[in-house]
């Protein structure tokens, strides 16, 4: 069945059609952050940014640049953390046939299906007994719990498919356990290691609940909280606040557009089965 | 197959120095010795998961009962020894009539949003699914709503839903419908959160469907066609029925994750105006941390309650899993 040229460029524009109400809302805020304050409140709203100001931007630069650089603190040590615990474990549960593999794996699974909002009491309780609230690396420890069951899940998923034979020439090779794992089994695993780093990350860029209840008030704050305080505090200003929400979807952007299948793989794995 | 390794690992394809498929012999007692290293070596790369499940989810789990089986205030919170009180928090919320309002409304939120976000992922899952000039690319936009953080969404999301200046009462406008109050009208405000719910999970879905879809062999199609079944018989027939256990996965995950959801209610309504958007998650954060007065014991009871709910759907999950990897 060939499909006429006629048609596939009508699904092309419809294609083109729904992506653009689809993206609406994102096309939306850029446009909000660059109107005006005089102008927000304006009966119709401009639809596009004919008289465009940075004004938003710049507050976001005074603002909230230090919160910037705790998300990315806080990010990239959440990677890390992820990627040490998980990788090992993922091997483990592929390669070397643990006994309990099984229950690990079930327990894994139940910790991804707990309520965030649950942890975030949990860890509440004990962050308060230990002073060490409104920390970066506690909020590091706290967003961890949300991506390093996925980690182990979808290293697990990988490497069960790297070859047998590749595991047993480096052991008649003479390579111990952890040699074979390091110098054979983590380059061939590059895939998922920027998989689970990619959302590791952008799970702890955006968490909000960890960070609201795990805040102690200090100065150290995420920029999911900047947001948030700036919608509490001055609610009128909303070419700032969406200027800085634009600033904090870069990452999830260039992400997109530097790894995209690396999403699509991270979004799929675990839900269709082999 | 999941995608995750159908995503080109291309081992190398002989490792130096050693020929595959050469017989080895192991005697029988460096076997078993073997295979105990083995056990130690594989333990030894679990262990720092298992020490950190342990330290890092059963523990703030096992303070989150103890929180909702005694009586806190914040003092006792902080210097310890609040007296336990059995089922009293639980008792407590159990008849609140916030209760009944905070289930119903995350049983509609989730129901709600899940059919929408399934029917709307696999409509489009089916449309990109025809190949056609661009659409990788479209597709790939397309999961722009789901990768971006929630705070982003959901202010985005308010302010384009505000009463007065709000793009989405403008466009109302502009077909003749008056002024709807989004957000600040308990009417309308579950209703709010939904919409902007549905948006965020439709790339989810599109995503998971989508894969399942390229599974279906084209030959069924091909044969379908010179049967004479049109477009809307092929998709009953065979796409539906096909992709059956991909649509059961993509259903339960999605129940799952909308209970959890809390973000963004909490930030476009904070469960109000009242509690006309209240769900057990927001209201389990409101009760601990929402005022000046925590009632850290009734919200850990709530949470508790919402584990509960979400291990039910977890285990139908793990069922399902299971029946398909036979």
């Amino acid at each position: 069945m060939k499909p006429p040229v006629a048609r596939n460029r009508r699904n092309t524009v419809v294609g083109v059609v729904l992506t653009a109400i689809m993206l609406f809302p994102v096309y939306w805020m850029v446009n909000v952050s660059l109107t005006p304050q005089s102008r927000m409140r304006k009966d119709p709203p401009d639809l596009l940014p004919l008289h465009p100001t940075f004004s938003g931007y710049r507050a976001v630069l005074d603002d909230q640049l230090p919160y910037l650089g705790t998300s990315l603190l806080i990010g990239l040590g959440t990677v890390a953390v992820t990627l040490v615990l998980s990788a090992p474990a993922g091997y483990a549960m592929a390669k070397l046939h643990p006994r309990g593999a099984g229950a690990v794996g079930l327990l894994l699974l139940i910790a991804q299906m707990i309520p965030g909002i649950v942890m975030a009491m949990g860890f509440y309780g004990v962050f308060l007994e230990l002073g060490v609230m409104n920390t970066w690396w506690g909020l590091v420890v706290a967003d961890s719990t949300i991506a390093v069951p996925f980690g182990v899940m979808i290293f697990a998923a990988f490497m069960s498919g790297i070859p047998d034979e590749l595991i047993s020439a480096a052991k008649i090779d003479g390579a111990g356990v952890w040699r074979t794992f390091r110098s054979v089994v983590l380059p061939v695993s590059r895939n998922a290691i920027v998989t689970v780093s990619l959302f590791s990350f952008l799970w702890a860029w955006s968490d909000f609940v960890f960070a609201t209840t795990l805040d102690g008030g200090g100065t150290m704050k995420p920029i999911t909280l900047g947001i948030y305080k700036y919608i509490g505090n001055n609610n009128q200003e909303w070419n700032a606040i969406m200027a800085t929400a634009v600033v904090a979807s870069v990452p999830a952007t260039v992400l997109l557009v530097l790894a995209q299948r690396y999403v699509a793989a991270g979004v799929t794995a675990g839900a269709v089965k082999d | 197959m999941t995608t995750a390794h159908a995503d080109g690992l291309k081992p190398p394809s002989a490792a130096p120095g050693a020929p595959h498929g050469q017989p080895r012999t192991v005697s029988g007692t460096a076997g078993r010795r073997g295979r105990r290293t083995t056990q130690l070596a594989a333990w030894g790369f679990l262990t720092p998961v298992a020490a950190y499940l342990g330290v890092f989810y059963a523990y703030p789990l096992y303070r989150n009962v103890d929180l909702s089986l005694r009586h806190y205030t914040v003092r006792s919170f902080v210097q310890g020894g609040a007296p336990f009180s059995g089922w009293g928090n639980f008792h407590q919320v159990l008849h609140d009539p916030a209760f009944g309002t905070a289930l119903r409304n995350t049983v509609v939120f989730t129901l709600v949003s899940i059919l929408f976000q399934y029917l709307i992922g696999l409509a489009l899952a089916v449309f990109f699914n025809r190949g056609f000039r661009l659409a990788p690319t479209l597709r790939a936009l397309f999961l722009i709503p789901w990768l971006l953080p929630l705070i982003v969404s959901a202010s985005t999301w308010s302010w384009m839903l505000n009463s007065e200046s709000g793009v989405v009462n403008y466009g109302l406008h502009l077909v003749g419908v008056g002024q709807v109050d989004w957000l600040t009208s308990p009417h309308w405000a579950l209703t709010s959160v939904i919409i902007a719910n549905v948006w965020i999970g439709i790339p989810f879905n599109l995503v998971i469907l989508y894969s399942g879809l390229q599974n279906i062999p084209t030959e069924l199609y091909e044969a379908a066609s010179l049967d004479g079944a049109n477009g809307w018989q092929q998709f009953r027939r065979i796409t539906f029925p096909l992709l059956r256990p991909v649509s059961a996965i993509t259903v339960l995950l999605g129940l799952i994750y909308t209970l959890k959801v809390f973000d963004l209610i909490w930030i476009m309504t904070k469960g109000g105006p009242g509690d006309s958007s209240s769900t057990l998650a927001t209201w389990s954060y409101r009760l601990g941390f929402g005022s000046l007065l925590p009632q850290f014991g009734p919200g850990a009871a709530v949470g508790n309650i919402l584990i509960l709910i979400a291990l039910v759907f977890g285990g139908l999950y793990v069922r399902i899993q299971r029946r398909q990897a036979i």
